[in-house]
């Protein structure tokens, strides 16, 4: 099981109290309407599945309910930053 | 005393005399044995049969890798199988059996499977049982696994408790050996918290059985002792012995199985039998010691065969003598170790026979034969004599085969580094050539396992000082000054040498790799010879290390012999992969307190008990238990849901639908929000007035529906179905914390805070009005909602329908739940108003072609396919999902639809699930739809059924068939909407 920095707590807590919520930084088109279909199948549902460092989505379901994004080694699992969502990615040494 | 229990001497209590059973016979010990070393002192080497071949088999070693001496102890529910005799300790009034014989464990008449032996190489699963077609599963399979079973089940469920603890800690060191002894100490001078956990009753690891070591002037277990004591007096120490280290994770997440109560006769009731601690640890320090290899040879399982060190640990730790006449087959120095203690205690050394062609070491004026090979034992159900041969280097020599007698035939065959724990942390073993063995890779930083290290015989460092020094490096707090210190040890014999795969000059045949699973060195070279290449395959194929010791034993030797055969260095063969556990763990333990009735929780409404008491029959919905029906004493359940849907119908029925999910969104910007998360439009929705929602994923399928109130300009009532309500709100979250969190808007969870009661059918309203205040009911429309109150209880009160009849839900406080309900029932009974449970209420929906999101949807289906375009705000110009509408695989023809069905009247309802054909149903057909919902309507006395049928809408009136357990059965395609169609019951 996994500790997780909540950012915006700011505490440390085991994985129990999240749940993942897929990729981070997929912005949602802000015209739908405007983007063709292939774009927006991408959109949908392209995702990147890496061997490194992955911007995931996490929510703290079972504490402070919010939303924010984690950098995560897919290899050895460690989490290298979390940050609050609308953030920009953060450069850090993997 | 018992025959093989020197007079002095051993870790045991001398003062107690403890009485066991074992098969039924009765034999004595002293408090600190094991049930192992109890029985050899008893002079008992058979303690189990094999799991294929069915060998007399005894303890091969003295601790965690047993694979031989499989116990089962207690009886009843308290029945364990498969326990490592080398692991049970002993109390007074235990009572083991053994596994795997039949009727006993001497005369064992499934060991004439040993005839069958031939049949019975490696892959004989997939080879020798194959036709006819259809006899495995009937035949062969079954009858194997009667005879190749492994201890039976408890007798009833697990009388006992588990207790689960979390825990933190600056650094967990794992084997309270000499490295991990050193380990504590260095980690808590300067104060930190510190678990050292050991799988043993006692910790000292290796000190436990070094008669001669002195440490820094003392003898080692009188060091020992000094040790426990200095760390039991540092406040940020916790010891705990009998605690399994069994898993590693990421992050120094380490699962520890403790053992509380198994080696108590008598333990208090109550008292939890095993707690299971999930600790998370700034280091880990591993100091799990190394294990000693077994040497391949024919016939090397006879009971009175085990490993050199084993034998030392039996004459330590609990003064039993393994023998009185020893062969000594010896690749590695500390063999010599063995030999020494064991003719210091009596037992005659009958020869020492050396693989290797010089021994370096001390041999204390014993018989050694250099180059000579052990390379066959007989012996029926103990070890009677060992062949020697010698050996010129690598290949046989010309020498003959002499026969030593003996009873027992000890094996060094050097030491494998306990890989296990660093291996799950993701640590990359790396292979030492020179040595022979894997060994921890060195740390990268960034990569796993970081703070993880490994101390002592684990990574290869042998010998008391080593171990010591290297252990109490490895715990030193990192950042810090590096103390070097040093420890002056005599006396002790570190490892050195060692020999992995068949012994030269041995056969293949019966030379036993694993012993637990009966795989001989002729089984892998026959895997390799069919084709497999990998370890992965061949231990699959062969299933060596696959047993419950996970090859603690044999992994290094079926590695060597399988490299061997292919003509390859080991490494390039690869090594298996370490998973947990260690040892195996009880379900209990993972268990913990979570079963029965705290398996889970359990979310009951608040008229449940009204429900109870009038003989409800409950479902499970999730979490929730619901009724399903209300029978009438007697009455069959079919019949009491026909009942209650013609009181609906006819009259009046009364629901609980407070498992309804409830979300109230409120804020300036709530419907702007709504606007976008559902399909339907609510800018223009007036305040009082409901409208049903259609929620999709931004894929387009539909995910949820419910029925929305506006109770004012910025609130909202949103309702959910029961099951989906968390994820409607996560969704709801997500969108506005993340995609829309321009908005101004709350969403708070309300599901729990109301009460539901739904009253439906046409006397609804002659029974809730008496009740309501501040509503004139005349004038409430369907699709309204208001404030006031009922049965004097402040209340939001909606007119909707989920059964096509006028009808009303309302919702009060959860606490006036129950009060309100009572006062609708005692209202409705001159109305004939009925309770009627979720059943009833599915097949009212269904009559009038409600969908249920989840039975009748399944995550592929569009709007437009449930025929609920109208739902569709058409003005809006964006909202979850809109955009995927137009995709072109959601506007292609053959899409799902949903319709009805309408099979003959008198027919059985169709199966939920049932596949849809065009023409009547044959073998290779294409299914061009399935049922979705199906029941008997009471109302309309027939069946009915909803389906998804491609192109269903244009198939109306069309014919198709639908294959039932009883044959097909043709159904006519129709509209979703069964009963009144046109609506005209909903004003009652």
């Amino acid at each position: 099981m996994l500790l997780i920095r909540c950012p915006v707590c700011a505490m440390d807590r085991p994985e129990l109290e999240f749940r993942h919520a897929g990729q981070a930084h997929v912005a949602r088109p802000a015209d739908p309407g405007a983007v063709d279909d292939a774009a927006w199948a991408a959109y949908l549902y392209l995702r990147d599945n890496p061997k490194g460092v992955v911007a995931e989505r996490w929510r703290h379901v079972h504490g402070c309910g919010r939303f924010f994004n984690a950098l995560r080694h897919t290899v050895s699992d460690r989490i290298l930053a979390t940050y609050p969502a609308g953030a920009s990615r953060p450069e850090v040494a993997p | 005393m018992t025959a093989f229990r020197l007079p002095s001497g051993g870790r045991i209590d001398r003062g107690r005399t403890l009485r066991f059973r074992f098969d039924g016979r009765s034999y004595t010990g002293y408090p600190g044995d094991t049930l192992a070393s109890a029985l050899l002192a008893n002079g008992v080497h058979l303690m189990g049969r094999s799991f294929k071949y069915h060998r007399p088999r005894g303890p091969v070693s003295a601790g965690a890798e047993e694979p031989n001496a499989l116990v089962a102890v207690g009886a009843g529910a308290r029945h364990t199988p498969n326990l490592r005799a080398t692991q049970v300790e002993l109390y007074d009034g235990l009572s083991a059996t053994s596994q795997n014989r039949w009727p006993s464990l001497a005369f064992d008449a499934g060991a004439a499977g040993g005839l069958l032996a031939p049949l019975l190489g490696a892959g004989f699963y997939y080879k020798t049982f194959m036709a006819p077609g259809g006899a495995w599963h009937r035949l062969y399979e079954p009858a194997i696994r009667r005879a190749a079973g492994l201890g039976t089940v408890p007798g009833g469920p697990d009388p006992d408790t588990y207790t689960q603890r979390y825990a933190h800690c600056d650094v967990l060191v794992v084997g309270a050996g000499p490295a991990g002894l050193a380990a504590a100490l260095a980690a808590s001078a300067n104060g930190a918290r510190v678990f050292l956990v050991d799988e043993q009753a006692e910790c000292g690891g290796g000190l436990l059985a070094e008669p001669e070591a002195l440490i820094e002037g003392k003898a080692a277990a009188a060091w020992l002792a000094e040790a426990l004591a200095a760390l039991a007096a540092r406040p940020g120490v916790t010891i705990l012995p009998r605690t399994t280290a069994f898993g590693c994770f990421a992050q120094n997440f380490v699962g520890l199985a403790e053992r509380l109560t198994d080696h108590l006769a008598a333990p208090l009731p109550g008292l939890a039998r095993e707690r299971l601690w999930k600790l998370r640890a700034g280091r880990v320090v591993l100091a799990t010691g190394a294990i000693e290899r077994p040497l391949v040879f024919a016939a090397n399982d006879r009971p009175g065969i085990m490993l050199a060190g084993a034998a030392r640990g039996y004459l330590a730790r609990w003064a039993v003598k393994p023998g009185t006449r020893a062969v000594l087959a010896v690749a590695d120095d500390s063999g010599y170790a063995a030999a020494r203690d064991l003719a210091r205690a009596g037992v005659a050394i009958a020869a020492i026979a050396e693989l290797r062609p010089h021994v370096a070491c001390e041999t204390f004026g014993l018989p050694v034969r250099p180059a000579t090979a052990v390379v066959g034992s007989i012996g029926r159900l103990r070890v009677a004599a060992a062949d020697l041969r010698p050996i010129g280097g690598d290949s046989v020599g010309g020498g003959g085969v002499e026969r030593v007698p003996c009873d027992l035939l000890l094996m060094a065959g050097g030491w494998t580094p306990s890989l296990h724990l660093f291996s799950q942390a993701r640590g990359k073993p790396v292979f030492d050539a020179a040595r022979a063995m894997y060994l921890p890779g060195e740390h990268r930083p960034g990569e796993a396992p970081d703070g993880l290290a490994s101390a002592g015989a684990c990574r290869g460092v042998f010998g008391l000082a080593a171990c010591l020094e290297d252990g109490y490096a490895a715990g030193e707090a990192r950042g810090g000054p590096a103390t070097g210190r040093r420890f002056a040890v005599s006396g002790d014999l570190p490892p050195a040498g060692g020999f992995e795969g068949l012994v030269p000059g041995s056969p293949a045949r019966k030379a036993f790799v694993d012993f637990q699973n009966d795989v001989q060195a002729a089984d892998i070279t026959q895997a390799v010879r069919e084709g497999f290449r990998s370890i992965e395959h061949v231990k699959r194929y062969t299933t060596t290390g696959m047993a419950t010791d996970q090859g603690k034993t044999s992994n290094i030797n079926a590695l060597a012999i399988a490299a061997g055969a292919l003509g390859r260095p080991m490494p390039a063969v690869g090594l298996t992969t370490f998973r947990m556990p260690y040892t195996p763990v009880t379900f209990g333990s993972f268990a913990g307190h979570a079963r029965g009735e705290l398996f889970e929780p359990v979310r009951r409404t608040p008229m449940h008990a009204w429900a109870q008491a009038r003989g409800a029959v409950f479902e499970d919905v999730g979490q929730w238990q619901r009724a399903h029906h209300f029978p009438a004493p007697g009455e069959a359940a079919a019949d009491a849901v026909a009942r209650e849907c013609r009181a609906v119908r006819q009259r009046a029925g009364l629901f609980d639908a407070s498992t309804l999910g409830k979300i109230e969104v409120v804020g300036p910007d709530a419907a702007a929000f709504l606007d976008r998360l559902y399909t339907n439009s609510w800018a223009r929705l007036a305040p009082g007035r409901c409208r049903y929602g259609l929620m999709l994923n931004e894929a387009g399928f539909v995910m949820d529906d419910g029925v929305v109130g506006r109770l004012a300009a910025d609130r909202f009532h949103v309702t959910t179905t029961s099951s989906g309500a968390a994820a409607v709100l996560h969704h709801m979250e997500d969108y506005l914390q993340t995609e829309f969190s321009d908005l101004r808007c709350w969403l708070t969870s309300v599901t729990e805070q109301w009460a539901v009661i739904a009253v439906q059918g046409p006397r609804a309203r002659a029974i809730v009005a008496p009740l309501v205040e501040g509503v004139d009911l005349a004038a409430f429309a369907h699709m309204s909602v208001a404030e006031c109150r009922v049965a004097g209880f402040p209340a939001r009160l909606f007119r909707v329908s989920f059964t096509g009849e006028l009808g009303f839900e309302i919702n009060v406080p959860a606490g006036h739940g129950q009060a309100v309900w009572e006062a609708v029932w005692a209202q409705g009974k001159a109305h004939g108003l009925e309770p009627y449970g979720t059943e009833a209420m599915h097949v009212l929906r269904a009559e009038k072609g409600y969908i249920v999101v989840g039975q009748d949807t399944d995550g592929t289906v569009t709007p437009d396919d449930l025929g609920l375009s109208w739902a569709i705000g058409k003005a809006k110009p964006d909202f979850v999902g809109r955009r995927s509408l137009t995709r072109p695989d959601m506007l292609a023809e053959g899409r799902m639809q949903l319709v009805g069905l309408l099979t003959d009247a008198a027919s059985a309802p169709l199966e939920e699930g049932a596949q849809i054909t065009a023409a009547p149903p044959r073998t290779g057909m294409a299914a061009i739809g399935h049922v979705t919902s199906a029941y008997r309507s009471a109302t309309l006395g027939r069946p009915i059924a909803l389906a998804l049928l491609a192109d269903g809408r244009a198939r109306i009136g069309q014919t198709v068939h639908i294959p039932m357990p009883g044959g097909s059965l043709a159904a006519t395609v129709a509209g979703p909407v069964f009963h009144d169609p046109e609506g005209a019951r909903l004003d009652g």
